[in-house]
């Protein structure tokens, strides 16, 4: 019987553990995709400042409150726009950019192919 | 048409980075927030600098008057600049002074606002930056100009005579 005790308590210890691993997981992951704006070039989790110190409490908190990591961004993009994000959005300013390589790989394409075909 | 194919794509190339870099590199990669919004106030809970009482941001907007939220700390030296202004902005009646004292110890605050006088009608201390987030600020000093529970202007840095004289028009 004790035993069992033991072996719940040491279980449930272990559990919540893997829990806590999991949330600074997500929070370090979601830390270093957020641009550090006093900072220049640095990531909100490579930084110091009182803002990123700050901004990294918010996370924790919001991460237990239960929020996923896109509710937090779209939370964070609210407050400060879409500069804090490092991970450009899809929208009419940047299809460009996303689509270029495509555009690119499709076009690269093409030239291989017609020359092959040429050979022929 | 080989010899004709390649020099176009090249040239063509080169225009293209031309003028990716000359439109990117003209960029500022600040970050300036839009100053001229109309954003609903954020609600905080948050303890009172004087006596650590509770104090609810509905509460202090209950009027629908004009709010100069300030966020400051004795620590920051910009601060220190901005503090005239912020005493004359004081004499004026239509006006309420928000202080946000963020991340600062009682001890240092109070004697930094015995020295240069204490402008503000309410003080709330943001002991951890979080409610500061919650507004969209990202340093001190910073303030925010309220009107009928709306930010509907937004200061960055330390406030000057320029930014006074236009909130005394706002005001008027």
């Amino acid at each position: 019987m004790k035993f069992i005790h033991i072996f719940l308590i040491v279980a449930i210890i272990l559990n919540f553990n893997f829990l806590k691993a999991d949330e600074v997981k997500t929070e370090n992951k979601i830390a270093k995709n957020l641009r550090c704006l006093i900072c220049q070039g640095q990531s909100v989790y490579d930084s110091d400042s009182e803002f990123a110190i700050s901004l990294k409490l918010v996370i924790k908190n919001k991460i237990q409150e239960g929020l996923s990591e896109e509710q937090i961004y779209s939370f964070l993009k609210m407050k400060y726009g879409e500069w804090i994000l490092y991970d450009p959005v899809f929208n009419r300013n940047t299809y460009f950019l996303w689509l270029l390589p495509i555009l690119i790989f499709l076009a690269g394409g093409a030239i291989i192919v017609k020359r092959f075909y040429n050979k022929k | 048409m080989k010899s004709k194919f390649i020099p176009l794509i090249l040239i063509l190339f080169f225009l293209i980075t031309f003028v990716i870099f000359f439109k990117g590199l003209r960029n500022s990669n600040i970050y300036i927030p839009d100053t001229n919004l109309k954003k609903a106030v954020p609600s905080f809970e948050l303890k009172s600098f004087e006596n650590g009482s509770i104090v609810i941001s509905e509460k202090i907007f209950e009027d629908n008057d004009y709010y100069f939220m300030n966020i400051w700390a004795s620590w920051c030296i910009p601060c220190k600049e901005e503090h005239e202004f912020l005493m004359e902005l004081k004499k004026d009646d239509r006006i309420e002074l928000i202080g946000f004292n963020y991340k600062d110890n009682y001890t240092n605050a109070s004697s930094f606002l015995k020295d240069l006088g204490n402008p503000y009608d309410i003080i709330v201390s943001d002991k951890n930056g979080i409610a500061s987030i919650d507004w969209g600020a990202y340093g001190v000093p910073e303030s925010f100009l309220v009107y009928q529970n709306k930010i509907i202007k937004r200061f960055i840095g330390p406030i000057n005579n320029e930014d006074l004289l236009e909130i005394q028009k706002i005001i008027r």
